[in-house]
């Protein structure tokens, strides 16, 4: 049904932290991994090896630029995949029922035995979440790894998506936004984690934890590459002295 | 938005279709018998054409059927539903008027108000869509409902209506591009609000997350026509608007002219449907740098 449930039980999402995103890309490529082998048909690659190549992603990093006459310029790397809104408009949209919220946790996701590949979710979601399969003419998109979150098969450390289990950086957090008292909610609260365009009404459930500035990160004075640039004593002496003396001469 | 020749297909088709049948419907002296029965195989053609051709922007067209489920919530769904029914009233009617049966008023009223519903939840696909601040827009199904009652009019070859429908989309059509051309700019959405970012200051793309194309940049992110735009307005305005006036009044003499107005119209057609996907811009665009 495309109806939305009006409030689901749990609401799970992502919080993504930009300050701590390098950018890396580990999570693109561990989603594609795990999703083109799992739920629904493969992420298909069109030309992968050719001229251009397409394909299919749920998640890609984007890079953003800012600019400021008060500050040094500053990097923002910007990964995006659904997020899994509450008034979900790609959900509507849906003229056979493929696309569905689950009343349990929020996930939105796809039956794409229904699927009609007809994009109109793609057209509705503003955040670019959604992209048909060329190959297999359904619409894919994040499951928010449905099937790794309650897989009893796997290490229960690996009970969360694949992006946020891929993280070097620790940049993805998983868990329920519906919960006031977990580990997401208070990160966000913390973090005055915001919503992606709030205007288009989609209440989204990931939320994004904004970068500090960097002005403010130069006050802190920490500097990672002083003890590398220290400069290294060249007075040695004794056995050593003896030796480099010695060999100098051959 | 990709202008995908499908869903040109299908918008102009099946409204011209559906504008005829709506004519027919509202008809207060129709015709009879042999008379009548060449507009509706024109109109079942044109409608049953538009149709068709939507499939053919489906991945999996087999299981077409299961769009006519969602009724409740989704417009596409609403369309194919009252497309159906439309056919089917329109059939009847239709038939009722070849046997010159004793007509009744009321049905062939009921088939023409099916037949501007069907056009206007044609026009709300495209309408109802918020990423699209173009589209997110009241005049969008208005002029799809005229586009589709004038051309009705026009293959019926009524000059009055015809006269005043060509006139009146080519006005309306003008008012809706330049309204559409402030849409995003006025739709508060910008590349602030889809990175969150603005208190660091003036934010741009500074890379891709890949170095080719994907989905999204070549079916929402299309930017080949703007700079053609103003060019192909002027082309559409002069052959859904200035075109069809002349040969409307000249038809007045000769009569057979009034096709040329028709066929006129229907370029102009084409070309402002194009301009309406292609010249549409999707917020998404954004997130690549496009706005």
């Amino acid at each position: 049904m495309t109806r939305l449930p009006g409030k689901t039980e749990k609401k799970l999402g992502l919080a993504i932290d930009l300050d701590t995103c390098v950018g890396c890309h580990a999570c693109v490529i561990s989603c594609k991994e795990w999703n083109t082998s799992n739920y629904g048909v493969p992420l298909s690659d069109v030309e992968p090896y050719g001229a251009n190549p397409v394909g299919s992603f749920l998640n890609r990093v984007h890079t953003f630029e800012a600019k400021s006459e008060e500050r040094p310029a500053q990097i923002i790397h910007f990964p995006k995949s659904c997020l899994h809104c509450e008034d979900a408009p790609c959900v509507t949209v849906c003229p056979t029922g493929a696309s569905y919220k689950r009343m349990e946790d929020g996930i939105v996701l796809v039956n794409e035995d229904w699927c009609i590949g007809c994009g109109l979710c793609a057209w509705a979601c503003p955040y670019g979440a959604r992209e048909m399969d060329e190959v297999a003419g359904v619409m894919k998109k994040c499951t928010l790894c449905v099937d790794r979150i309650y897989n009893e098969n796997i290490p229960e450390e690996d009970r969360e998506p694949a992006c946020v289990r891929s993280c070097p950086a620790g940049a993805r957090h998983f868990g329920d936004f519906a919960d006031p008292n977990s580990s997401v909610s208070k990160l966000t609260k913390e973090r005055g984690g915001i919503d992606l365009m709030p205007e288009q009404g989609t209440k989204p459930v990931n939320k994004y934890l904004p970068p500090r500035l960097k002005n403010d990160i130069a006050q802190e004075k920490f500097d990672v590459l002083r003890p590398l640039l220290e400069e290294h004593d060249n007075n040695i002496s004794g056995f050593l002295s003896w030796v480099d003396k010695t060999l100098e001469k051959f | 938005m990709h202008p995908a020749p499908s869903i040109i297909i299908f918008t102009v088709f099946s409204g011209l279709g559906f504008g005829l049948m709506a004519y027919l419907g509202f008809d207060t002296d129709p015709l009879r018998g042999w008379n009548v029965l060449p507009y509706y195989l024109i109109a079942f053609s044109l409608s049953i054409v538009g149709l068709l051709s939507s499939l053919f922007h489906l991945g999996n067209p087999q299981r077409a059927w299961r769009a006519l489920s969602q009724w409740r919530t989704s417009w596409l769904s609403r369309e194919g539903v009252l497309a159906i029914v439309t056919l089917a009233l329109n059939f009847l009617f239709g038939l009722s008027l070849f046997f010159s049966l004793d007509y009744s008023k009321n049905l062939g009223f009921v088939s023409g108000t099916f037949a501007i519903i069907t056009v206007f939840s044609t026009a709300m696909i495209y309408a109802q869509m918020k990423t699209v601040p173009r589209w997110y827009n009241s005049g969008v199904p208005i002029l799809f409902i005229l586009y589709s009652l004038a051309g009705g009019a026009i293959i019926m070859g009524d000059f009055k209506l015809g006269l005043i429908g060509v006139i009146l989309s080519s006005v309306i059509q003008l008012l809706v591009w330049v309204r559409g051309d402030k849409a995003l700019k006025n739709s508060s959405t910008n590349i602030s609000t889809s990175t969150g970012l603005k208190n660091l200051g003036i934010l741009r793309l500074l890379e891709s997350p890949h170095t080719g194309e994907n989905y999204l940049m070549k079916e929402m992110v299309f930017v080949i026509a703007r700079k053609h735009v103003l060019k192909l307005r002027i082309l559409s305005l002069c052959f859904l608007g200035v075109i069809p006036v002349i040969f409307l009044i000249l038809s007045l003499s000769v009569g057979f002219l009034i096709g040329l107005a028709m066929i006129s119209y229907f370029v102009g057609l084409l070309i402002s449907r194009w301009l309406f996907f292609a010249e549409a811009e999707h917020v998404v665009s954004f997130y690549y740098g496009r706005g």
